[in-house]
């Protein structure tokens, strides 16, 4: 049992220790420009794995395309400049966030459309509702008083045979 | 008959619109290079290191650009394709070898047959990266004026050829330099 642990926690260590060695430490001039680069990792989307972001992916091609995004904040581009650099590459697809622009009025758009469409939908309904309420107790009431005149013509005409 | 007409309605759209999702392919991300220029490099050849070649050298002509890596498991399978269309001698296909070992990608080309006018070497992947390629094999149509005019994602395979690439290469041809 103790040599199982012992072994456990050792390769856990050295599993710790080989991952750890891939890691590359990138040094940055300012603190701004660590954080545009990893604003800009977290906005640009990994082509391969695509609902993985460049900083979540360790696709080769994601692991380029930091370097790259690395190498132009080294030169002093600015976040919206690589940005344009990417999609001139590869299209609007790789910004996780889409532009607001023509082809995708919808897609901003269409949510709201659903709503509006659904609260009047919601509206209409509730309204319908309310008025056949309305007259339903408006029938309702019409037929107890026609009820109650019944029942007291029955009454009285009862008193009078009794 | 007008109360069903409104979930009838919304179910024919709805219906209409996934199956066209149906016949999209995610993984094919549109090149926005399609009737731009082809971004200009100069690379070493893999024959020859000392001299360069770049996409100026072959303004004039119609050509393609052939990503692929001896790694690339799709290259492999377009391989043969690749050298039975060179065997037709219709245009030149230059080969961007990408992120690979200079060695094998030498012995491949000796084992497996040459379909290539020449190779640049993109050891980095740099270059690759200035195309927008995001996966090998991806082959480009340049035009004699050197515009990008499509761009076939993954193998070329011989329906891809005979639809797509020949018919598109043939007007291209026809096109004035």
């Amino acid at each position: 049992m103790k040599f199982w642990m012992a072994f456990t926690l050792t390769s856990l260590l050295l599993m710790g220790f080989s991952a750890s060695a891939e890691m590359k430490v990138l040094t940055f001039k300012t603190p701004e420009a660590e954080a545009d680069y990893r604003q800009l990792t977290a906005e640009l989307r990994c082509l391969v794995c695509q609902n993985q972001t460049l900083a979540d992916s360790h696709a080769e091609l994601a692991l380029d395309l930091k370097q790259q995004t690395y190498d132009m904040i080294s030169e002093g581009k600015s976040p919206t400049e690589i940005k344009a650099y990417m999609v001139q590459r590869y299209g609007d697809f790789v910004l996780y966030k889409p532009p607001f622009q023509l082809n995708t009025l919808l897609l901003w758009l269409g949510p709201f459309l659903i709503l509006a469409l659904g609260l009047t939908t919601l509206l209409r309904f509730v309204r319908r509702q309310k008025a056949e309420a309305k007259n339903n107790k408006a029938s309702e009431t019409a037929s107890q008083t026609e009820e109650l005149q019944h029942a007291h013509d029955l009454l009285t005409d009862k008193d009078k045979h009794s | 008959m007008s109360r069903y007409f409104l979930p009838l309605s919304v179910f024919v759209v709805m219906a209409v619109f996934l199956g066209i999702g149906l016949t999209l392919d995610p993984k094919e991300v549109p090149s926005p290079f399609i009737g731009k220029p082809a971004p200009e490099f100069s690379l070493p050849r893999l024959d020859n290191p000392q001299a360069n070649i770049s996409p100026a050298d072959m303004k004039g002509q119609v050509w393609l650009l052939n990503v692929w890596a001896t790694w690339c498991v799709s290259c492999r399978a377009e391989h043969p394709t690749l050298v039975s269309f060179s065997r037709q001698n219709q245009l030149p296909i230059v080969g961007l070898n990408y992120k690979d070992d200079n060695g094998e990608a030498r012995r491949w080309l000796q084992r497996l047959g040459n379909p290539y006018y020449a190779n640049a070497v993109d050891a980095d992947g740099r270059v690759a990266i200035d195309w927008g390629v995001y996966g090998a094999p991806e082959t480009f149509v340049i035009d004699k004026k050197g515009i990008i005019r499509y761009k076939q994602i993954g193998p070329v395979t011989p329906q891809a050829l005979s639809d797509t690439l020949l018919p598109l290469i043939e007007k291209l041809k026809g096109e004035a330099a």
